[in-house]
């Protein structure tokens, strides 16, 4: 008999879910007990599963295990019980639900139970608890990826390079700070859904651009990142309360640039640009359901910058070679773009859009213009893109020193290796000149 | 060919603290490593014991003493164990050595004891 295999972070995606309904049941004061809960399920199938085999429906019995784990609970707790009056017939039913082998969840084909209704409610509730606007910014980033995520601790330490005791204690403020503040496990209401679903979509962007951020070594953790805000962007985009065009458009941005996070990086492990990356190795399924996510994103009338980032996303997707990417109408996307959501980022690369469009001539007249701005300044995109463009002038000493200025920023580690091989280059050239001269 | 009993002990400690993903790639290195054992006909079974210090019993001057054994607290623990079936001792050691759970604590290996008595030597 072959053991059935564990679907890719099983573990993970089953832990978010798990909390987040525990959670529902034991009241959004108990988050903690509802984490420790799904905890103890998990190491039980640790302690279990390598003597007796993985269960041919994984995700049912773990659910099966952390209802019964929460039962335990309220039976030993009758302050508990008296908190939370009808959490005792709500796990029963779920306990009744798993065993009557519902078909919805964990069959061994799809052992996934995202799909259960109550499931994808319970998750939706929970980010928007996370990205509550009582939290600081950092804490909801933090607590998403510990409740919904899956991810430990030391998991988020690292991939923020942060401390994992500072890691700890944001989430036992942001807990803390929840339970002072009463809130509750609910979907908000209109009008407030919309600014609190905002706030959401932000968190997930910030996620996604962690793990897509070039930080050394790691990838697994990176990729890790990137999957998780796929995959609730994506749990967003099927409720149908959420399911708005600014929601679709957010999970297109993300199946574009997921769809080239191999590519991103060669065999030695060294990045490799946009422009010099093999373009067969783009994850096309990932690009389809960007295109499909797009469609559905041009349903509304409001035009938000999700919108616009999916715009630019999309035209680098359908560009088949780095000379056919449409650089006008990724030049009007970062017009818009600076318009309603101004940025360093943003001005940077719409900069960029134009050195393709009008020439580097004109390119590092936009960059020039930014000169001023003091954000810019110790933004190190900034002085790699001067050097790109002063380089595609013949300035080779101006590129080099703006080379110089953007490695003395600190970027991070392989972006610092990519700029150094750029700058011997320009130094083996100047020293070539000499030569010759 | 022979039987030996693996038995695996481990500090009830020492998971607590694991992230979902981490106990997902753990049982996986299990799995894979049971598996290849069954698939070569080697392992005859695995046994997981409750976690629980269970009871001890032992009896002084003719009185039956019966008393709850730690767990929580213990150093090391019996989490389960494994029958497989080996050559001699070198091959069943050779069997364990690619276990996982040498990564988390320390693996005893015994004989059984053929009851049949037909076992050609």
């Amino acid at each position: 008999m072959s053991v059935p295999a564990l679907v890719d972070r099983l573990f993970r995606q089953q832990a978010g879910q798990l909390v987040s309904t525990l959670t529902r049941i034991f009241g959004a004061a108990h988050l903690e007990l509802a984490e420790d809960v799904v905890q103890e399920a998990m190491l039980r199938a640790l302690r279990r599963w390598p003597f007796e085999g993985i269960p041919e429906r994984p995700a049912a019995w773990l659910h099966t295990v952390a209802h019964n784990a929460a039962l335990d609970r309220l039976r030993r707790d009758a302050r508990l019980r008296e908190l939370a009056p009808h959490a005792m017939a709500a796990l029963h039913e779920l306990v009744d639900r798993a065993a009557s082998s519902d078909p919805g969840i964990g069959t061994p084909s799809d052992p996934l139970p995202d799909e259960t209704p109550f499931a994808l409610d319970d998750q939706l509730q929970m980010m928007f608890m996370c990205a509550h606007p009582v939290l600081p910014a950092e804490a909801r980033i933090t607590l998403m990826l510990r409740t919904v995520g899956g991810l430990g601790v030391e998991e988020i330490a690292r991939a923020f390079l942060a401390d994992p005791s500072a890691v700890a204690q944001r989430l036992v403020r942001a807990k803390r700070r929840l339970r002072e503040s009463g809130v509750r496990l609910a979907m908000p209401d209109e009008p407030e859904l919309q600014h609190r679903l905002q706030a959401v979509l932000d968190v997930l962007s910030l996620i996604f651009n962690e793990g897509h951020l070039a930080h050394a070594g790691e990838s697994l953790l990176r990729e890790a990142l990137c999957a998780d805000a796929l995959r609730l962007a994506r749990m967003l985009a099927r409720h149908p309360a959420t399911a708005r065009p600014e929601v679709h458009a957010l999970c297109a941005t993300f199946c574009f640039a997921a769809a080239r996070l191999d590519a991103r990086v060669d065999a030695a492990g060294e990045l490799v640009t946009l422009e010099e990356q093999d373009r067969s190795r783009w994850n096309a399924q990932l690009i389809a359901g960007g295109f499909r996510h797009l469609e559905r994103a041009a349903e509304g009338d409001r035009l938000t910058r999700f919108h616009l980032q999916a715009e630019i996303e999309s035209c680098h997707a359908a560009a088949a070679r780095f000379e056919l990417t449409d650089w006008a109408h990724i030049g009007r996307a970062y017009d818009a773009l600076a318009r309603i959501a101004p940025s360093p980022v943003v001005a940077v690369n719409r900069a960029v859009a134009t050195c393709m469009v009008d020439g580097p001539a004109a390119g590092i007249r936009a960059l020039d213009a930014l000169s001023m701005e003091r954000s810019l300044s110790a933004y190190y995109p900034y002085h790699a893109a001067r050097a790109d463009v002063l380089a595609r002038l013949g300035r080779d000493a101006e590129s080099a020193a703006a080379l110089r200025t953007a490695l003395s920023l600190n970027p991070v580690e392989p972006v610092r290796r990519l700029l150094t091989r750029r700058l011997s280059r320009l130094q083996a050239l100047a020293a070539a000149e000499r030569i010759r001269g | 060919m022979r039987q030996f009993m693996l038995i695996l002990r481990e500090n009830p400690q020492d998971f607590a603290q694991v992230t979902p993903d981490e106990m997902q790639r753990i049982i996986e290195r299990y799995s894979a490593w049971s598996e290849a054992l069954a698939g070569r006909g080697r392992l005859v079974d695995g046994i997981k014991l409750q976690e629980e210090g269970g009871r001890v019993m032992s009896r002084t001057g003719g009185k039956t003493r019966v008393t709850d054994a730690a767990y929580a607290e213990a150093k090391e623990v019996i989490g389960g164990v494994f029958i497989i079936r080996a050559e001699d001792y070198d091959e069943a050691v050779q069997l364990a050595e690619d276990c996982p759970h040498l990564e988390h604590g320390t693996i005893s290996v015994r004989e059984v004891h053929d009851l049949s008595g037909a076992r050609a030597e």
